[in-house]
């Protein structure tokens, strides 16, 4: 700023420089100090309508911004209020809803136990599903077509059924074979033998089930989050003679998943309600559990309300962890990482009454 | 290492130290031929880098030039002929007639005494400099983490930037992603060093960083080969210089021979573009040559194959 100012004070009073200045203002600043008549403060008359050339550094130091008017985003905001606030209370103030049975029913004991057996279920076909995932994903992609071609078609099977005709096949695996023996072909030797419809209880159907469909989604998710990674990285692990598992595991996973965590939480909260779809067999998970008591008390909205917040509050978790989780492995795909909303509201309040948006995004990059 | 001085100052200043050091690995490269489809890059391609030699590679996109540096370190494995770090097989256990194809486990050994600098520097994005360098001496020779992240350390201070430790690739220029590139690749105390266009990807200002600190490398005795469009730097600093085209070896020798009077005409047109700054290497505008800057005849200087990239 001060280089471009010293000159133009200087400008007037050499008027034979103008014509150069507007195109080389090195060159009309050699001008300028060559003439010994051009004083160090000319009056400031701009050289052409619109030039800043005889602006000095206090006018420029008095200049404000007045930030950009967006009415239509006022208009839409009011509206978008409005309508949430119509919406709030009807739910508030019909009575349809019974409020009161859903407190009644919200911390009851089944609930909670139903609860419970939900969560063990995701976390169970989660661990199952990402798991075997992540090596279906990793074979996928290996150069031998026979070990490929084993995935490919898992990933083809599996998605290719529905979700619900699963369930119930493997529930019914008793019905297909009705032993089931683990042991040495071709000799005597029996390590496992049972009957196939003792071992298969709801919760290994439903594990199963739901585990290996997810496998194959997830399969498919953390090989294109693979694919994402510049193939340089490979280049340069194999070059500096990392063993493949580190290769794969230390290089290009984490790398991998800022392009994977989004599409897997979708997902997992996929997996949280589609874990409902096991009242078929009658597993007491939390919808199985609400669909028995509006059974026997006729409630079903509010019942069904109370599974629903209960999902909800799963959810909002999942994206809480979710956020932290993406900014972990943002670490070194962005330059600085923004403030969390934890670091943006202190920064508010301790700035309150400065400058906020400098102040917060100062905090952003010192945290 | 930790002897390498700041920019080697004269032309050829390289070759007094070269011969006395120990560390350099004798590089051996007979018949070696590799095709990509239908494409053939490599047509029997025979070349000897000796210990602590810097080696220069250069010529046009396309004349192989970067396919034959990575097969010295099996990324890209020969159709046939054989390529020897001190008279060790790469990629191949030879018996008698029979090459019998090494393990993984064994590849990636051998890897650990030839380092690689990429052109796109292939730092790992989610790790810090510090941890770009100690990965390999951690994960693949087992060095304990102090003593690689000392190590670590020293080769930060030797490329200049001991201060950049805890920064991400992504928090570095482009020039300071290069030094730490070959800070990594140095981390196992290779006996030869693979350079693939390492200022290509940098800008004009940020080229002579990196070539300051090969330069110091090369007076320190580290067998170097290095694939560049940089000619004044490969006359300073190469013993031997290499120009290829199509798959072969057009001419080699010392930089005085084949870039001030190089013998075949091929050799000569193509060093004529790169100073010019013609089509033939687009990145080479930081060329300052002071050599032959006159005008060649427009078709005596252009030999038959390399017309066709004159129209691209």
């Amino acid at each position: 700023m001060a280089l471009p100012s010293a000159l133009e004070t200087q400008r007037p009073s050499a008027p034979g420089a103008r014509a150069d200045a507007a195109c080389a203002p090195p060159s009309a600043a050699v001008d300028a100090a060559a003439d010994p008549a051009s004083g160090p403060t000319g009056p400031a008359t701009p050289v052409g309508p619109g030039s800043i050339s005889a602006l000095s550094d206090e006018d420029l130091s008095r200049l404000r911004v007045v930030p950009a008017r967006h009415p239509g985003r006022v208009v839409l905001a009011v509206v978008v209020t409005l309508l949430v606030a119509l919406v709030a209370w009807s739910f508030a103030t019909n009575p349809r809803w019974e409020w009161g049975v859903v407190a009644q029913w919200f911390f009851a004991e089944s609930i909670i136990r139903g609860l419970l057996e939900t969560l063990r279920l995701t976390a169970l076909a989660g661990a199952v599903g990402f798991g075997l995932g992540l090596v279906l994903a990793l074979m996928r992609l290996s150069p031998s077509s026979l070990v490929s071609g084993v995935a490919w078609t898992f990933s083809w099977v599996f998605r290719s059924t529905p979700m619900l005709v699963q369930l119930l096949l493997w529930y019914n695996l008793g019905y297909l074979y009705e032993r089931v023996t683990l042991g040495i072909p071709l000799t005597d030797v029996t390590f496992v033998d049972a009957r196939t419809s003792d071992l298969m209880t709801p919760m290994l159907a439903a594990v199963l089930g739901l585990g290996l469909h997810q496998a194959a989604y997830a399969a498919e998710l953390i090989r294109g989050g693979i694919l994402s990674v510049d193939q340089g990285q490979l280049e340069a692990a194999s070059a500096l003679g990392l063993p493949a598992r580190d290769r794969s595991l230390r290089i290009v996973l984490p790398q991998a998943m800022r392009a994977i965590l989004p599409s897997a939480f979708n997902e997992v909260i996929g997996l949280v309600k589609g874990t409902s779809i096991v009242y078929v067999l009658a597993h007491a998970e939390l919808f199985f559990t609400v669909q028995l008591i509006y059974g026997r008390t006729q409630q079903v909205l509010p019942m069904l309300l109370v599974a629903t917040l209960w999902y909800v509050v799963i959810t909002s978790l999942l994206s809480i962890g979710q956020y932290y989780i993406e900014r972990h492995y943002a670490k070194g795909a962005l330059r600085t990482l923004p403030p969390t909303p934890l670091q943006r509201l202190r920064a508010g309040l301790r700035g309150r009454g400065a400058r906020p948006t400098t102040t917060s995004a100062r905090e952003g990059a010192s945290a | 290492m930790s002897t390498a001085t700041a920019p080697a100052a004269a032309p050829g200043a390289t070759s007094s130290t070269t011969h006395a050091a120990p560390r350099g690995g004798l590089v051996e490269i007979r018949g070696v031929r590799k095709s990509f489809g239908d494409l053939e890059v490599l047509r029997g391609i025979d070349l000897t880098v000796r210990p602590g030699e810097v080696t220069a590679i250069l010529g046009p996109s396309g004349s192989g030039k970067s396919t034959l540096l990575r097969t010295i370190n099996h990324l890209e494995p020969v159709d046939s002929g054989l390529v020897t770090l001190d008279g060790e097989v790469i990629g191949y256990r030879r018996q008698g007639d029979l090459l019998h194809e090494l393990s993984e486990k064994e590849v990636l050994r051998q890897r650990t005494r030839i380092g690689m600098v990429f052109q796109s520097f292939n730092l790992f994005a989610h790790r810090t400099a510090l941890a770009n360098i100690t990965e390999a001496p951690r994960r693949a020779l087992g060095v304990p983490k102090a003593q690689a992240e000392a190590r670590a350390r020293e080769l930060l201070a030797l490329v200049g930037l001991e201060d950049r430790a805890g920064a991400y690739p992504r928090q570095l220029s482009g020039g300071q992603q290069q030094r730490v590139a070959i800070a990594r690749a140095l981390a196992l105390d290779p006996s030869v060093l693979l350079f693939d266009e390492p200022t290509s990807a940098l800008d004009p200002e940020l080229v002579e960083e990196v070539l300051a600190v090969i330069r110091g490398l090369a007076s320190a005795g580290t067998t170097l080969v290095i694939v560049t469009h940089e000619i004044s730097f490969a006359r300073d600093v190469a013993d031997t210089v290499v120009f290829m085209d199509h798959g072969r070896i057009v001419e080699q020798g010392p930089p005085s021979q084949v870039i001030d009077a190089p013998a075949h005409e091929r050799t000569r047109s193509f060093l004529q573009r790169v100073r010019s700054g013609g089509p033939e290497a687009p990145d080479a505008t930081v060329e300052h040559s002071p050599v032959g800057h006159g005008p060649v005849g427009p078709d005596s200087a252009t030999s038959p194959t390399a017309a066709p990239e004159d129209h691209r």
